[in-house]
Parts: C-alpha cells; sequence; structure tokens
C-alpha cells in the first residue's frame, strides 16, 4: 500500500509540476505583446535586447566551437564506415542532414540549458531569496512580465538565431573534413550540401528550437520561483533547472521527431 | 472612531500544521503610527506578509481602505498595493537597478508620467531620505543604512496612505537606527501617512509609536499606546520591556545538556 501511496504522490507532484509550468507559460505568452517595441510597455524591449545579448551573442563563441567539434566528430564516425562502402561523400548528406534536423537544434539546446536555463533560475532563486520578488509584487508589478517575459521573448529570437549559425559551424567542419580527406573545394561541398538538404529541414530545426526555448525558459524561470531559504535553495535550483531542461529539451525532440517522421515531413 | 484603514479580523494561519497566528484581531486608524512588537517567531511577520497581500490566511479577513483582500478581483488587489508602500528587512533593491533607477521603477511602471517628471520626483524623494547624492550608485555599493533608506524613498515613490516597514532597525548601529526612526516620523508629519512598523527593537517602538500592538505565539497579547504598555504587568511584556532569560535558557533540558558538557553530570546540585 506504501508503494501504491509513494507511486500515487510522484504522479501528483508531476501533474502538479506541469500544471504550474503550463500555467507559466501562458501567462508568459500573454505577456509577451507588452514587450514589443512602440506598443509594448517603456524600458521592457530593451530588457528584452539585453536577455538577447546575454543567450544569443554571448553564447556564440560556445557554440561555434561545439559546433565544430561535433561535425567534425560526426563526418570521422560516417567516413569510418561509408568509405567501406566507397560512398565518402555521403559523409556530405549526413552532416547536413544530421546538423539541420537534429544535431544543430540539441546542441544548441544543452549550451543555451546549461548557461542561460541555469542563470534564469539562479537570478530569480536569489531575487526570491533578497524579497526582490516579493517586493516587485508589493508595488503591483507582475513577476512574469517583469522578469520571465523579456527572457522568453530573447531566448525566442535568439535559439533559433544560435540553432542556424550552429548549423552553419556544424556543416563547416564537415567541409573541413572532407577537404582534407579528399580535397574537395568549397564550391563543391556547398552544392552538394544544398542537393542534399531541403527547406523543411531547416525549417523542422527552427520548429524544434523554438520549442527548445520555451521549455529551457519555463523550467529555468520556474525553479527559481520554487526556491525558499537560503543561497543552498539557490544552487539545488540551479542543478535542477540544468537537469530538468535538459530532459524535458529530449524529451520534446523525440516527440517531434516522431511527429516529423509519422507526417512525413522528414522522408 | 472613524473606519480603521487596515482591519484584521480573527486572523489565522498555520504551516505545516504549527499555528503561526491565532484569531488576531487588529485595527489601524489613519494617520497613526502602529507598531507591532514581538519577539523571535511570535508571528509579527507573518502578520506582515497577510497584510500586504503576499501571503492567503487559513482564515479570517483582512480589510485594507475597507476592501478585503484576499476576495477581491485582481484590478482591486492592485489598486489597494498601489496605495501601500512597503520597506523590506533586507532592503529589497534590485541589484541591477541603480539607486536612482530603483525609486523611479515604480514611477516609471504604474504612471504615464514623462521621463523628466520621473527624473525630478525620483530626486526628491531620494533627498527626503538624504540620498541626493547616491542615486547613481549601485545597490551594492551601499552602506546598510543607505540601503534601507532606499528601500524608503522606493516605498514612498507613489505617495502611499499607508507605509510598513518590515524590521527597519535590524542590522543598523543605534545612531543610523536613530536616524531612521526620525525619517518614519518625518514621514508621517509630512505626508499624513498611515505607517505600520514591524520590529523587535523596544526602544525603536517608543520612538516612534503611537501605538503598541503585541504578538506573544500568534497571539495578539497588548494593544495600547506607549504609556499604558510601559504599565502593564503582565509578564509576557514586562519580560519584554525589562530583558531577564527566558524560557530557552531557563528550560531544565537546556541546563541539563550544558551540565554534560562541562562534564558535571550527575553532580548533585
Amino acid at each position: 500500500m506504501n508503494a501504491f501511496e509513494d507511486l500515487g504522490s510522484v504522479v501528483i507532484q508531476q501533474f502538479a509540476y506541469v500544471g504550474g509550468l503550463t500555467g507559466q507559460f501562458w501567462s508568459g505568452v500573454l505577456a509577451l505583446p507588452r514587450m514589443l517595441p512602440i506598443t509594448g510597455k517603456r524600458g521592457r524591449w530593451q530588457s528584452a535586447l539585453r536577455q538577447m545579448a546575454a543567450i544569443g551573442v554571448a553564447a556564440l563563441p560556445m557554440i561555434g566551437i561545439m559546433a565544430l567539434c561535433a561535425g567534425f566528430i560526426l563526418a570521422l564516425q560516417g567516413a569510418a564506415e561509408l568509405r567501406r562502402f566507397g560512398a565518402l561523400r555521403y559523409v556530405i548528406d549526413l552532416v547536413a542532414i544530421g546538423f539541420t534536423r537534429e544535431l544543430g537544434p540539441l546542441l544548441t539546446a544543452i549550451v543555451v540549458s546549461g548557461r542561460s536555463g541555469s542563470a534564469f533560475s539562479a537570478e530569480i532563486g536569489t531575487m526570491m531569496v533578497t524579497n526582490e520578488i516579493d517586493a516587485l509584487r508589493t508595488m503591483a508589478l507582475d513577476p512574469i512580465e517583469f522578469v520571465l517575459a523579456p527572457k522568453f521573448l530573447g531566448a525566442l529570437i535568439m535559439v533559433p538565431c544560435l540553432t542556424v549559425m550552429c548549423n552553419v559551424f556544424g556543416i563547416a567542419a564537415g567541409a573541413g573534413f572532407m577537404y582534407l580527406s579528399t580535397k574537395m573545394t568549397l564550391g563543391v561541398y556547398v552544392r552538394y550540401v544544398f542537393d542534399s538538404i531541403v527547406l523543411r529541414d531547416v525549417f523542422s530545426g527552427l520548429v524544434k528550437s523554438v520549442a527548445f526555448a520555451t521549455i529551457i525558459v519555463h523550467v529555468g524561470c520556474m525553479e527559481g520561483f520554487k526556491v525558499r531559504g537560503g543561497p543552498e535553495a539557490v544552487g539545488r535550483a540551479t542543478t535542477s533547472a540544468v537537469v530538468k531542461s535538459t530532459f524535458l529539451v529530449i524529451l520534446a525532440d523525440l516527440f517531434f521527431t516522431a511527429i516529423f517522421y509519422l507526417t512525413g515531413w522528414s522522408s | 472612531m472613524t473606519e480603521p484603514i487596515i482591519s484584521i479580523r480573527d486572523l489565522s494561519v498555520a504551516y505545516d500544521g504549527h499555528q503561526v497566528l491565532d484569531h488576531v484581531n487588529l485595527d489601524i486608524q489613519r494617520n497613526e503610527i502602529l507598531v507591532l512588537l514581538g519577539g523571535s517567531g511570535s508571528g509579527k511577520s507573518t502578520t506582515l506578509r497577510h497584510i500586504i497581500g503576499l501571503e492567503r490566511p487559513d482564515s479570517g479577513t483582512i480589510l485594507v481602505r475597507g476592501v478585503d483582500i484576499n476576495r477581491c478581483s485582481p484590478a482591486e488587489l492592485r489598486k489597494i498595493r498601489r496605495s501601500v508602500g512597503v520597506a523590506f528587512q533586507d532592503a529589497a533593491l534590485f541589484n541591477s537597478l541603480s539607486t536612482e533607477e530603483n525609486v523611479g521603477l515604480p514611477m516609471r511602471e504604474l504612471t504615464t508620467l514623462a521621463e523628466p517628471v520621473i527624473e525630478i520626483m525620483t530626486y526628491m524623494k531620494l533627498a527626503v531620505v538624504g540620498l541626493a547624492d547616491a542615486g547613481k550608485l549601485l545597490p551594492y555599493e551601499l552602506s546598510g543604512g543607505m540601503k534601507k533608506r532606499a528601500a524608503v524613498a522606493r516605498a514612498i515613490a507613489l505617495d502611499p496612505e499607508i507605509l510598513v516597514f518590515d524590521e527597519p532597525s535590524a542590522g543598523l548601529d543605534p545612531i543610523v537606527s536613530a536616524e531612521l526612526d526620525n525619517l518614519i516620523l518625518l514621514l508621517k508629519r509630512a505626508g499624513q501617512m498611515t505607517i505600520l512598523v514591524v520590529t523587535h527593537e523596544i526602544a525603536s517602538a517608543f520612538r516612534i509609536a503611537d501605538r503598541i500592538a503585541m504578538l506573544d505565539k500568534g497571539s495578539l497579547i497588548a494593544v495600547g499606546d506607549k504609556e499604558s504598555f510601559k504599565a502593564s504587568t503582565d509578564p509576557r511584556i514586562r519580560q519584554f520591556l525589562d530583558p531577564v532569560p527566558g524560557p530557552i535558557t531557563e528550560s531544565a533540558a537546556v541546563q541539563e545538556h550544558l551540565r554534560e558538557l562541562a562534564g558535571l553530570t550527575g553532580v548533585v546540585r
């Protein structure tokens, strides 16, 4: 009976968590129009711009290096098998399709989760500990609009941009590999890349990146808003934000990949 | 007597089965300074958090300007909150904003005032609390007393009817603490504000209070003016006024533990 009670308690907690995330998501969506320039509230767009710089511009070097390494690793691993069948050229398809559909959005999400998701939970967690969130509420200001929405808008814009850059760096690494192994010129490589991928490959990756951005922001912020107590609670929230958002990103990736496969998008 | 600006009726709160507030009844009149006294764990901060609408009670009602803040619409609650300024114990200034941006924040967010007007008003609020020259500083560059004064400047930014202070003297030396008390008195005189101060500092309470209320273990044990408070014969109030060791240090278990630590177990007294 105790095992059933424990299981029931865990299930209820998970449902409550998802319910909380859903409520926070809709509040964030409703607050987004107030973040926009001209029509939004004053100062909000500047706040969103600062978030874009922190989420996107600052993450670009790390994304670039990781994508170059991952692209080269993928090409090496693919070449090791394809060479046996005299199909080394198909390394280009592997890298181009692999990055645009899968690796680009996933790598970007993992980097953004580690850098920004943890920063969101630490920032909001600290604001909870120092009563800054309470101060906002007593000033009749909505913490969702004031704290979460600029991050949400920033991530919605920058994560797809970073994904495109990740794709570019990953495919560029493939170009490096093909030049070193077969002396293939960049022009020929680029032509093969455009032969192998279609626009919907890029589009499916971008759809995923928007979903990943939403998960990272909302999980990071929710873990921050849940902080009670002192600095050690902030540390726990930061770890929890990265673990949960990475897990949910992979779960969402599976979901979207299955949807694209079943609807013929990825054929 | 006129209708109280804040009226608490049968406020009860329990956390994890532990009763923190037990049927608290309290009225706060317009333009008075009411000091809510109590020791650690007496429930005074919980009372304050309920009065400013940060938490919902298990039972009871809290009327602010005649509106039940736990049953009113979100729009009404926002309106009430705009009329209440809160200066938190640890100031709760936004660390990413300068002092003047912190003070100007409520005006930028909640009014349609032009930017030059906000800048002038921010300077005036900072001048009231003696921080006119510190507007450009970030919160971490301010001393403890300056942070508290900056928090007061932000709390009075929208000229609230009600001003709430959570432990204004905590962590301050006696001189800065006395300066802050003078500031509270000045605000009451100049701004015609109703001021609620939650504190455990008895000297500060007697300096500023029109009336004093005292909480003990979640129950309101006394409400009255300073003179009646000083003349009280209630042992719980007397202990607070003339600090003597309380139940913590008199506990037999504590004494026994201390004797054990000193290697005196079994020694006949």
